[in-house]
């Protein structure tokens, strides 16, 4: 099941070996711990301490954010896609609240030339 | 007029200095990283040296390749938008494990660290960062096999991320 709010977005129609460019973003405020509130009271530092994308068995991609990254992070990078599988999200805060997005990625086989 | 203090209550109050700045100063030690990142002072930047040994280590760091793109002048510190590409052939052999973005003035000097592989075809990332006044940008890429390569990017910006209080 899906914990917190992801989004992720690659291109429609993948090809076995592409090189895909995946973009994804995650609700979270990521507070930096130096802010206050209307009250003048200091907001607790609430940051992502990691989060991680897996494709199928292989995790492909992993980022270890600090305060320096702004309010609802969004991250771009690349995977090499072999075969259908799901990409999974999980990430985790300072709050030590565990997120979790699961999204399918379709991919088909390469056409081959007939004879 | 105040009467002058007698010896007494001075050496009396020089020790509770000391004993209250010793105090302190293992206070300081006790406190978790990003407490005491606080303790650069708002016009102090780290050079690319101090952030060159803070990742890179001892392994040799070269200005060579990589590409840094970053907005020369961002209105907002809040939300500046990054991206990184380290040239690399991603196989098996010779591959890029990490990309790591640095701050020279954000109280917190690491940025975020990526961890790459053959699996990621391309070793490129893109993000957005927070910047807390006007800086240098250092993005750095280790391959695998140990060497490093660094990009630096000035960026100009108009209105801190640190100075918030709304």
């Amino acid at each position: 099941m899906n914990q917190g709010l992801a989004r992720l977005q690659w291109p429609q129609n993948i090809v076995a070996g592409d090189v895909v460019k995946v973009r994804l973003l995650v609700q979270h405020p990521m507070h930096t711990g130096y802010q206050q509130d209307m009250q003048g009271s200091v907001i607790a530092r609430n940051v992502l301490l990691w989060l991680t994308c897996t494709l199928g068995d292989q995790q492909v991609f992993r980022v270890e954010p600090s305060s320096g990254i702004a309010a609802n992070p969004y991250f771009e990078f690349f995977v090499r896609a072999r075969a259908s599988a799901d990409m999974v999200v999980r990430w985790q805060d300072d709050l030590g609240v565990v997120g979790k997005w699961q999204q399918r990625m379709v991919v088909v086989e390469r056409q081959t030339p007939g004879p | 007029m105040t009467p002058r203090p007698s010896v007494k209550q001075l050496l009396g109050r020089r020790d509770w200095l000391r004993l209250a700045s010793a105090a302190g100063a293992g206070l300081t030690a006790l406190a978790p990283d990003h407490v005491r990142a606080q303790q650069i002072g708002f016009d102090q930047q780290r050079t690319v040296a101090d952030m060159l040994r803070g990742v890179a280590g001892g392994s040799s760091a070269l200005k060579l390749g990589v590409s840094l793109t970053v907005t020369a002048l961002a209105d907002n510190g809040t939300l500046v938008p990054v991206s990184v590409q380290v040239p690399s052939p991603m196989s098996e052999q010779d591959h890029v494990t990490h990309i790591y973005l640095l701050s020279s003035r954000n109280p917190v000097m690491q940025v975020a660290a990526f961890v790459l592989g053959p699996w990621s075809g391309r070793a490129e990332i893109s993000t957005r960062v927070r910047l807390a006044g006007s800086q240098q940008l250092l993005a750095l890429g280790r391959l695998s096999s140990g060497e490093c390569r660094y990009e630096v990017a000035e960026v100009i910006v108009t209105e801190s991320a640190c100075m918030d209080a709304s």
